[in-house]
């Protein structure tokens, strides 16, 4: 800041600020702000707006509790959203440690390009291309047919499809903090634990896993937090057959704004899987004892 | 803790085509204190990474303790190793370091408690079994790194030049700390170092290694005083290495001729007339004509002052001679150094039992 004000002189430093301020403040501030006061507000048509109706009320949050699809829908999101988040580790951790300890020169280079280069592909065609392996006619069942294990091909749709496709389309996101923590163990420390007769598991759990805690921490956080808030994927993954069960709480809100009308209603949900994520934030942060700042890096 | 033996017969690693070390031959007795000297990239560590299991020897045999432990694993030898940087665990405390060996084998905790403080109290670390890594001294983590591995009782302690990153006067005392410990449990140290003073002072025996091969094996003075390569004469100590051709020998002696004339030195290796050699004077075994008395058979050489480096307890003078390599003559600080200055001539003079003459080999670079 001190240095902001030294080379543009206070005019220029406090020009430069207030810009970035009033950035902020109208296209982030205001915005939200309007749109918590909408969620206080009952949803009335144009005319009665300011008059006897339109007063404060918690009628829209409520609304989550006392309507139970939404009820089930929302803790349903918030439950995949985790299971997502744990096998995104389970599947992203193998893969990062091996990229940041193991792989050498060339192989290395050759697995992380082979992992970014679908990612030059924009979200939605990289679920599509899930649609199509679990589609009536897609790899799948054509396999599972031409091996003779099926006689019909089988409806591959429902939660779990929409959580496949997620676990692929936030990979990166898992992968890359986990890698950035893992690259800067000292291959020595898990070099010693093996000398002093550590068998595998135990180096990951004592020495590992540890270290890569606020890699872990980062990539849970931004996995669950784009899980929950997606709406491209489980919209594409929905199409598949049997696929229609698995709503995601997101695609209510989106109907409320969009469909509905009801801006209100919409802000509230909204604002109730912030919440819900925030605790989330706070919770991995408790459980893996890290900070802000960790995360920040 | 008792030390065990360890053998290697005609052990070699190769990465490709490129053998890191070949034909290394060496028998390392129980409750030794053992070093390997050499500079950096001769091979040593890959010795120390062979022993301690974490690569397979290309070819050749290793034994620890009369076993052939080719294809085990460094969990299941008998052995330790001790890290270059130490590769303490910094999220555990420095009990639960010193213990991490005892945890794997499922010590219960009060016990690996207890043990852990019986090891910092070895290492001269009492009370600081609740600290944390990083509030540790160099030295005193360098106590944690050598209390952990000595935890899980190995009975051949191996050390990655644990002093390098220390400063001078840590390590020196470290190194009467590392011996005292050594001699304490009685376990078989293998002590790698390129820091030959290290190796003098603390070891038993010291191998000297070149480009992944074993130069000579003895004691310190052996080493020191009877090197049995140009490159160990070079690189152990300063040495005035002067090439020339033998051109008599007999009686363990022999004459060679060299660009500063006709000098006389002994001849353990027997060089056959005729052949190149290099003879080697350590700086301190030459005098200054007039410092002593004189003695006929003694070899001169003719020069000039070129640089005195007074050191304290000593000087170096370098003489040049006109007619080949200069040479250091170290002189003790006894009160007489006063009228050595840059310019004078002097004759420099040395016994011919103080020399050595040696085939022709490479030497060691500074």
């Amino acid at each position: 800041m001190s240095e902001l004000f030294r080379r543009f002189g206070r005019p220029g430093g406090g020009s430069i600020l207030a810009t970035a301020a009033l950035w902020a403040l109208l296209l982030v501030v205001l915005p939200q702000l309007t749109m918590v006061e909408l969620s206080f507000r009952p949803n009335l048509p144009a005319v009665a707006r300011g008059g006897p109706e339109d007063v404060w009320t918690l009628a829209n949050y409520t609304a989550l509790w006392t309507n139970p699809l939404h009820r089930t829908i929302f803790w349903q999101t918030i439950w995949s959203s985790l299971l997502v988040t744990v096998l995104s580790l389970l599947v992203c951790y193998p893969v990062a440690y091996h990229l940041a300890q193991e792989a050498r020169g060339d192989r290395a280079l050759l697995l992380a390009t082979a992992l970014v280069i679908p990612f030059w592909v924009n979200e939605i065609l990289r679920t599509f291309s899930w649609f199509l392996i679990l589609s009536r006619n897609g790899l799948v069942n054509r396999v599972l047919l031409g091996l003779g294990l099926i006689e019909e091909p089988l409806a591959l749709g429902g939660v779990g499809a929409v959580m496949i496709g997620m676990v692929y389309a936030y990979v990166l996101f898992m992968i890359f903090p986990l890698y950035n923590a893992l690259e800067s163990l000292d291959r020595n420390q898990i070099e010693a634990a093996r000398d002093l007769g550590a068998p595998t598991w135990r180096i990951h759990w004592r020495i590992v896993i540890p270290h890569a805690k606020p890699g872990i921490a980062v990539g849970c956080v931004m996995t669950f937090m784009l899980a929950a808030g997606t709406f491209a994927v489980p919209q594409i993954m929905q199409s598949l057959p049997g696929g229609t069960n698995a709503r995601w709480f997101t695609q209510i809100i989106y109907s409320y704004f969009f469909d509905g009308g009801d801006w209100n209603r919409g802000a509230a949900y909204a604002f109730a899987l912030l919440a819900l994520c925030l605790l989330f934030v706070a919770a991995m942060m408790r459980i893996f004892r890290v900070g802000l700042a960790d995360i920040a890096k | 803790m008792r030390g065990a033996e360890v053998a290697l017969e005609g052990v070699g690693l190769a990465y490709g085509s490129f053998w890191a070390v070949r034909g290394i031959d060496l028998d390392i007795r129980p409750g030794e204190f053992f070093s390997l000297l050499g500079p950096s990239g001769c091979g040593k560590t890959t010795i120390l990474r062979l022993v301690s299991g974490f690569v397979e020897p290309s070819e050749g045999v290793i034994r620890i303790a009369g076993r052939d432990v080719r294809g085990v694993g460094p969990a299941a030898r008998p052995t330790s190793l001790v890290f270059q940087n130490l590769a303490l665990f910094p999220l555990m405390k420095v009990w639960e370091n010193v213990a991490f060996g005892l945890e794997v084998r499922g010590v219960p905790k009060a016990e690996r408690r207890r043990r852990a403080e019986e090891l910092l109290e070895l290492v001269a670390l009492p009370g600081f079994a609740d600290k944390r890594v990083d509030e540790l001294s160099g030295g005193q983590r360098q106590r944690v790194a050598i209390a952990r591995s000595l935890a899980v009782e190995p009975q051949v302690l191996l050390l990655d030049e644990p002093l390098s990153a220390l400063d001078l006067k840590l390590r020196q005392h470290m190194r009467a700390e590392l011996k005292a410990i050594q001699r304490r449990t009685g376990v078989t140290f293998v002590y790698i170092t390129h820091d030959q003073g290290e190796a003098l002072t603390m070891s038993d025996r010291v191998a000297v290694m070149s480009q992944g091969r074993i130069e000579q094996v003895g004691t310190p003075a052996e080493i020191y005083d009877a090197p049995a390569t140009a490159f160990v004469a070079s690189f152990v100590g300063e040495s005035n290495p002067v090439p020339g051709r033998v051109r008599e020998s007999g009686g363990g002696f022999v004459t060679l001729e060299t660009a500063l004339g006709p000098l006389r030195a002994r001849d353990p290796r027997g060089l056959a007339t005729g052949s190149p050699a290099i003879l080697i004077v350590r700086p301190e075994r030459c005098r200054l004509d007039g410092a002593g008395e004189a003695d006929a058979v003694d070899n001169r050489v003719e020069g000039r002052i070129e640089r005195v480096d007074f050191e304290g307890a000593f000087a170096n003078l370098l003489v040049a001679s006109p007619a080949g390599p200069g040479l250091v003559v170290q002189l003790a600080n006894d009160g007489r150094l006063a009228g050595l200055a840059a310019g004078a001539p002097v004759t420099v003079r040395f016994p011919p039992e103080a020399a050595l003459a040696l085939p022709e080999g490479p030497l060691a670079r500074e």
